[in-house]
């Protein structure tokens, strides 16, 4: 599954760190995702929605 | 670069600490005891399964920690960490087996068992994340 993670993070200039912060996980956590190495679980994928504002389908796509 | 560190994980060590020196204790009074004491039966029974508790309390640890750990991510890591060294532990007792049996090594296992060979496996296990996944995970 591809994102746009990482353009997001960009956009409001916040690191990994900061991301993962945010969403109460690991930065690991954060790192995977962005790399594509891990598909997050769909509560976690409402998390991260929720956080940039936005549905889950502007930010994940099918690859 | 911070190292990710759990509540979960800090159970986990704390348990890990506390069960390893319960052990410790055990062994060398296990020990002592039968090389300098004539214990037999029910005694020497219940001291000789008694280094073993702890061994098994560290196999509650980990599970515990794969109950507890929030992150999804890390938890997936230690599950893998986990199959891994179950996978690894299998395989050598099961050569091992096969090998005693036709008599090709010697028989009982000297101090090394299914245990030691699990412990093992996790620290493997933790290799194949960082190769496969680029971190560890946490485990062991």
């Amino acid at each position: 599954m591809k994102n746009r993670l990482k353009v997001l993070r960009a956009e409001r200039d916040w690191s990994q760190q900061d991301l993962a912060d945010r969403l109460e996980v690991s930065r690991q956590s954060v790192n995977a995702i962005e790399t594509g190495k891990y598909d997050p679980s769909l509560p976690l994928a409402f998390r991260i929605a929720d956080l940039f504002d936005m549905r889950i389908e502007e930010i994940f796509q099918r690859d | 670069m911070a190292m990710y560190r759990s509540a979960a994980t800090r159970r986990y060590l704390i348990r890990m600490a506390v069960l390893m020196s319960i052990y410790i204790m055990l062994i060398f009074t296990a020990g002592w005891t039968f090389r300098h004491t004539s214990i037999a039966g029910i005694p020497a029974y219940a001291l000789a399964i008694a280094p073993a508790l702890p061994i098994i309390g560290v196999f509650w640890a980990v599970m515990r920690l794969l109950v507890e750990e929030p992150d999804e991510f890390i938890r997936m890591l230690q599950v893998r960490q986990c199959l891994f060294a179950t996978g690894f532990c299998l395989t050598v007792m099961t050569i091992w087996e096969f090998l005693q049996n036709y008599d090709l090594v010697a028989p009982g296992n000297g101090g090394f068992g299914a245990a030691f060979f699990w412990f093992v496996g996790l620290g493997l296990g933790a290799f194949f994340n960082k190769v496969t996944m680029g971190t560890v995970g946490g485990c062991a």
